[in-house]
């Protein structure tokens, strides 16, 4: 059964739908009300906090820490200084994705992975020889996603200027008070939605006292708590892909078809072949060689297709407002060239958008392709275009 | 000469539609010119910051039949538009009950059994059966009207269209279509529910920008109009701007420039210029003279002949019916900038004031507001309907700080002692709307920081909206499709070779819609190629 994040006591309060899912292990909200364009346009126009506490967080420590992360991940961390987070795939020795997260430098010899999965093993099994500590330290440390146009003046209302001027993929650490006591607070300019925002993490026993103190300095700007829908729908419009949704970690593949590369999830900016040894190194090097058979990309469905399916059947277009996860294929010239795994309508852009995988031929910018669309349990078709992630890129996320 | 000063149009008012049909002319390669006259754009969709800190949607204030192609042929998302969801209707009532209607139907449905669980039952069916018939009635709002009196075979096809979408639907739901017709928003409703509570609401939707009663015969059809908003491709109702509702026409006007179209402010148009009977250009106020293959007009149909053209240039047949055409502004408008989120007495808290409140507690209360106008005052008791959108807003008021839009009904343009008395009559206006909130809000004088009243006068004098009316002529029956403004003359074009008409004078008519421009663009560009 899962397990009350150190939030659940104020969530369960105020997710009046009772609309849960189990997420690592944890229960997590999907929507507070019965449906999430609330939270959803809160994010896009004003605030909210989402609890991000199930992601796994995994502390590596010691004189070869960097080491140890430069083994594992696609990227070296060498010229990454004290205070920088980053983006980044780890794969196993056949060079395909295990899972992706994120890695802070918090100190010289101090990294936090944070992760889909349980990395913890993974980390340790590549620690031969290493002088490291790691300690997966999930349990211990809430999180909180503060996101959108104005996560900033919230932040500041928390915490006065302390994170102000903190930039785009920093981190930073600062005592705040929280009632009487003062609290060390760990903030990364970091989140999943593609907009401004922040990641918290604080200490389980000082969780409740942060959440408290947050929803009331949001008051004026109209925070709202968020949930996994609203998120799911935003993480599209992003072009960020989802562990066991987009792509199936190497270690649940059943069959070689099942795994991705770097470069199959279209990561090549990220993948740093020309420097020590890593896992996946020689594997990822031969792929190269030979090239890329698959592509990650970004879809538009194109409405008018759409719509005029719906019309043979004197209906109106009807598409959830949720992520709709169910993988459907994709075709071009008549033939099968890939699936797309999400797809949402985006109420921001007013189109309909996919993550998809498709045959490396067909993964130009402005390919025309065909999406099964199911009306009325008929199988149609609708053109699709490649289309440029994110789909959605505010000024404000970097600003 | 083709020169500098020389267009292939010019379209004279920025208002949506103006803007609209610029931005479609200019993606076709268009030269194209829109003067407005005010020093912001919108017309009536329009924001400004009124009082420091606080943005008013000045006239219109909610969206919700902006035509989703046109968003997509636009581009409107890239260029600004973001539009957000009304989350409820609230109904504040006088003896300290009240009725929220929320987009969650089950909550709906238990708020409305405490007044008729039958009505809370029929509410689904009713919903069903006016949703069915709005999808029937869409192509009409997304085509030109047809013409009944011509016999040209594109009109016929048209026409069959109509005809063919009628014929499929079952007898009960033509039978349904014909009462919506003629029947009086109140009898229409009475035939489905029996709450007042449930009714008066949903019976004011038929008296918006007319000069007519909840009770008056006529009135259902309009009912129609909220199953048709459509802000997400799907089905839903109405939706706030961000940014207020000038944020659709800033859209529209950055999309217009884009493709290359010209837009100047404060270039008040005094007439349009003629040569051979035909259009030819515009004279500004200025004195500068524009020439042009061809003028559009997105200003009412009132402004465009008998001001910018002159009767003696046009028909008398058409002369005359443009002088029939009913305008008879009812409506007014007073925006707020408040210090803090006010409080209904009848029920505290925040979560049901995000979408729209109306103040409309009971038919016989909207009926009297209605007698009192006809009689040449405003309403002391008037309808009003608010929004706060600086709740799901927050780029219209500072931080914990509000702006609340209240739409007022009636304000008859015509009061006693001619409308020109309205200037004297304007803060009495005021203070009968704020005292008609103050019996829901008690305290609401005390978080007032700003107030800015808008008279039937004002929308003419300011707005350029004749006799006040909100959609360019009341949006009666006989006064839509073929016969708007004008039968005969309802396909953009007028009796003046190269003028035409694009706004809301036009089919299909007024709201923030963007089809007048946009089928006129079609029109215009549609008979070049040919
Ligand atoms: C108080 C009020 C509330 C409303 N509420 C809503 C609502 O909530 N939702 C909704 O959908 N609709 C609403 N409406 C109706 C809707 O706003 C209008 O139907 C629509 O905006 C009209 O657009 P338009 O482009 O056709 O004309 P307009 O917006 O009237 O544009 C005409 C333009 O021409 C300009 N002009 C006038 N004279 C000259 C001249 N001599 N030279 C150059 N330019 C000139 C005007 O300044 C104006 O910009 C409301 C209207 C009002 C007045």
């Amino acid at each position: 059964m899962p397990r009350p994040t150190p939030f659940h006591p104020r969530t369960r309060e105020l997710c009046t739908s009772l609309s849960y899912k189990e997420w690592a292990g944890y229960h997590a909200v999907c929507r507070f009300d019965v449906y999430h364009d609330r939270e959803y346009y809160a994010l896009r126009n004003q605030a909210t906090v989402m609890d991000a506490t199930p992601l796994y967080k995994l502390d590596v420590r010691g004189p070869n820490a960097l080491d140890l992360v430069n083994r594992v991940a696609v990227r070296g961390f060498d010229r990454h200084a004290v205070g920088r987070v980053s983006y980044v795939v780890w794969c196993d020795d056949a060079g395909k994705v295990l899972d992706d997260g994120t890695i802070t430098r918090l100190a010289e010899d101090h990294f936090r992975v944070t992760s889909a999965e349980p990395a913890l093993g993974w980390f340790q099994r590549n620690a031969r020889g290493l002088d490291v500590t790691l300690r997966d330290c999930t349990d211990r440390i809430g999180a909180l996603a503060l996101q959108g146009p104005l996560a900033r003046d919230v932040l500041h209302a928390l915490a006065g200027s302390a994170f102000d001027d903190l930039r785009f993929f920093r981190a930073r650490t600062e005592a705040i008070r929280l009632g009487t006591s003062s609290v060390p607070l760990l903030v990364t300019r970091t989140g999943y939605t593609g907009d401004l925002g922040f990641e918290l993490w604080i200490e389980n026993e000082h969780a409740l006292a942060l959440y408290d103190a947050l929803l009331e300095a949001g008051k004026p700007y109209g925070l709202l708590p968020m949930g996994l829908d609203a998120l799911d729908v935003s993480r599209v419009e992003a072009g960020f892909l989802l562990a066991g949704v987009d792509y199936t970690s190497a270690r649940h593949a059943l069959i070689e078809r099942q795994t991705s590369s770097p470069f199959e999830l279209s990561f090549d900016w990220m993948v740093q072949l020309d420097r020590e040894p890593f896992v996946g190194q020689a594997a990822l090097r031969r792929e190269l060689e030979r090239g890329v058979s698959k592509r990650f990309v970004g879809l538009e469905v194109d409405w008018n297709d759409f719509e005029a399916i719906y019309e043979s059947f004197r209906l109106v277009p009807h598409l959830e407002t949720a992520t709709c996860r169910l993988g459907v294929p994709l075709y071009r010239g008549g033939r099968q060239i890939g699936y797309a795994t999400s797809r949402t309508w985006s109420p921001l852009l007013k189109r309909y958008l996919a993550l998809a995988t498709v045959d490396a031929s067909c993964a130009g910018l402005g390919t025309e392709l065909e999406i099964e669309v199911t009306c009325e349990y008929e199988r149609h078709r609708a053109r699709a275009r490649v289309t440029e992630t994110p789909f959605f890129d505010p000024e404000r996320k970097k600003a | 000469m083709p020169g500098s000063n020389h267009y292939d149009t010019i379209v004279v008012g920025g208002g949506h539609n103006g803007l609209t049909c610029a931005a479609y002319l200019a993606k076709a390669g268009k030269r194209v010119v829109v003067l407005e006259r005010r020093h912001v754009l919108g017309g009536a969709a329009v924001s400004e910051e009124v009082f420091p800190g606080f943005t008013y949607s000045v006239c219109s204030y909610v969206v919700s039949l902006l035509r989703p192609w046109i968003i997509r042929d636009l581009e409107l998302a890239r260029f600004g538009l973001e539009l957000i969801p009304l989350e409820s209707s609230f109904l504040p009532l006088p003896d300290g009950d009240s009725l929220c209607r929320w987009s969650d139907g089950a909550r709906t449905r238990d708020e409305v059994s405490r007044f008729s669980p039958r009505d809370a039952e029929t509410l689904a069916e009713f919903s069903r059966a006016m949703g069915r018939i709005g999808r029937f009635v869409r192509p009409i709002i997304d085509a030109p009207a047809p013409e009944p009196m011509s016999l040209k075979p594109a009109d016929l096809i048209g026409l069959l269209r109509l005809g063919r979408h009628f014929q499929d639907a079952p007898v009960d739901e033509m039978e349904l279509r014909l009462k919506l017709l003629t029947m009086s928003a109140v009898d229409f409703l009475d035939e489905w529910f029996e709450s007042d509570v449930l009714k008066a609401p949903m019976s004011v939707s038929g008296i918006i920008g007319t000069f007519l009663g909840v009770r008056s015969p006529g009135t259902a059809y309009v009912l129609l109009h909220h199953y048709m908003g459509e802000i997400d491709g799907a089905f839903r109702s109405w939706g706030f701007s961000r940014g207020g509702t000038g944020g659709v026409s800033n859209a529209i006007a950055a999309s217009a420039r884009h493709f290359g179209a010209e837009i100047r402010t404060e270039a008040p148009v005094q007439r349009i210029a003629l040569r051979g009977g035909a259009a030819c250009g515009v004279v500004l106020e200025s004195g500068e003279e524009i020439t042009a293959g061809e003028v559009v007009s997105g200003c009412d149909p009132r402004l465009t002949f008998q001001r910018f053209v002159g009767e003696e240039h046009l028909p008398d047949d058409f002369v005359a019916a443009i002088r029939r055409y009913r305008f008879r502004g009812s409506s007014g408008k007073v925006n707020l900038a408040l210090d803090a989120l006010p409080e209904f007495a009848c029920r505290p808290g925040a979560e049901h004031l995000r979408g729209d409140i109306a103040i409309a507690p009971s038919i016989d209360a909207l009926e009297r507001a209605y007698d009192e106008a006809k009689y040449g005052t405003f309403s002391s008791r008037p309808y009003i309907n608010i929004v706060l959108p600086s709740l799901v807003d927050p780029t219209v008021a500072p931080a914990g700080k509000h702006v609340m839009s209240c739409f007022v009904q009636y304000a008859p343009y015509e009061i006693t002692g001619g409308a020109a008395r309205w200037p004297e009559e304007r803060e009495a206006f005021g203070d009968a709307v704020v005292d008609t909130i103050a019996e829901y809000v008690p305290n609401i004088r005390d978080l007032i920081l700003h107030r800015q009243v808008i008279t039937p006068w004002d929308l003419e004098q300011e707005f350029g909206l004749s006799e006040g009316n909100i959609f360019h002529g009341e949006l009666t029956l006989d006064q839509l499709a073929f016969a708007r403004p004008a039968n005969g003359w309802a396909r953009y074009r007028t009796p003046i070779r190269g003028l035409w008409l694009a706004g809301s004078g036009a089919h299909p008519g007024g709201g923030i819609m963007g089809s007048p421009g946009a089928l006129c663009a079609r029109e215009m560009l549609g008979r070049r190629a040919r």
